[in-house]
């Protein structure tokens, strides 16, 4: 196992789902989802049946790529917090530790100052949780662990997923 | 940069086609999109302009089935391909597991071709990867085109580790979806091998 890959255990999942729909009920918000830098999506909480999560996560890391570079260009270390206002829904997007990206989907039952607010506070409890979850994804017997389960692939296997 | 979800029961991996600016790169994913039944593939995004040139990106999940009960789901990618787009460039190939090299067959674009192939080795490197041992698929498109310069010439100037080589003609399909199979398949293995 790389040391790069992101390996999300049961256990890591249930404690990031648990911050995240805490975060959802303190902002009142509709849909509360963490996103991987590189566009893939980790964990969600809330009115996800609606959403192509899989297309929001792709394009959540685009801007927050693009955005990121766009503010060193100008001389800026980041634009923490992306908001983007619509006529029904709303966008708040915001980085969290470094590594993922939180995204907050929420409408008139809620408000930007709140979910700043709420984001604000919820991101550093949820920073502690990432830490450890990348800290234990890199240890090296977790990785040997889930190593070993894809050692056993075989050739067939994966012809398997191509045969038409 | 794989991600296992032991959760959901998930590998996703991501890979990225690259190459010169209209060489087919949207064209391999618009194909794939089109032949994918609906039960294995998202919504594909195109971040276009008006002309239909890739601005940003293309973007296509696929649902390639279960192995060892994990579901297994690839992420396909296409970057802009115009020279000043340099700077997207590099944020699409974060992450990146594998990556397609989609070159232009026309003689014309033999330069455009080196360039690109070039600029993706240095981007690479920015992010930390190394071409030379990253999962990597040359494909050899517009195969159908008069212009088209001989397959041998093409690995001459192009080839470079072993690397698969695909003959292709994207717009009618010829060629899409081996290059796919291939690329995935080194990806699996990579993972197998814990690289």
């Amino acid at each position: 196992m790389s040391s790069s890959d992101l390996v999300i255990h049961e256990e890591e999942y249930r404690r990031i789902h648990r911050a995240i729909t805490q975060l959802r009920a303190d902002c009142n918000a509709k849909v509360v989802f963490v996103v991987d830098k590189n566009g893939q999506q980790i964990a969600g909480s809330g009115e996800l049946e609606a959403i192509d999560t899989t297309a929001l996560a792709s394009l959540a890391a685009g801007n927050v790529a693009a955005t990121d570079s766009l503010a060193r260009l100008i001389g800026e270390k980041e634009f923490s917090i992306l908001f983007h206002e619509g006529e029904r829904d709303n966008l708040h997007i915001s980085v969290v530790g470094g590594r993922v990206i939180l995204v907050v989907i929420f409408d008139e039952r809620s408000s930007l100052g709140l979910v700043r607010l709420k984001v604000k506070r919820g991101s550093a409890d949820l920073a502690v949780v990432l830490d450890e979850v990348m800290q234990k994804a890199s240890l090296p017997q977790r990785a040997a662990a889930g190593g070993s389960q894809f050692a056993e692939i075989t050739d067939e296997d994966i012809d398997k997923l191509f045969s038409d | 940069m794989t991600f296992i979800n032991y959760a959901s029961r998930e590998i996703n991996c991501k890979l990225v086609y690259y190459g010169p600016g209209l060489g087919g790169k949207t064209t391999n994913i618009k194909y794939v999109y089109e032949k994918t039944n609906p039960g294995s593939k998202g919504k594909m995004i195109s971040l276009a302009t008006e002309t239909d040139r890739t601005l940003f990106f293309d973007f296509l999940p696929l649902d390639l089935g279960e192995i060892r009960g994990f579901r297994t789901r690839f992420h396909l990618y296409t970057v802009p391909g115009q020279v000043f787009y340099d700077a997207s460039r590099k944020l699409i190939l974060k992450g990146v597991d594998g990556v397609v090299f989609v070159a232009d067959s026309q003689a014309a674009r033999m330069e455009a071709n080196l360039e690109s192939l070039r600029n993706l080795e240095l981007n690479l490197k920015d992010q930390g990867y190394d071409l030379r041992t990253i999962p990597y698929v040359l494909q050899f498109n517009k195969r159908d085109l008069p212009t088209a310069i001989p397959v041998d010439e093409m690995k001459k100037q192009l080839h470079f580790k072993s690397e698969p080589v695909f003959e292709a003609v994207a717009s009618q399909g010829t060629g899409v979806f081996e290059t796919l199979k291939t690329i995935a398949k080194m990806v699996l293995i990579e993972l197998r091998k814990g690289r």
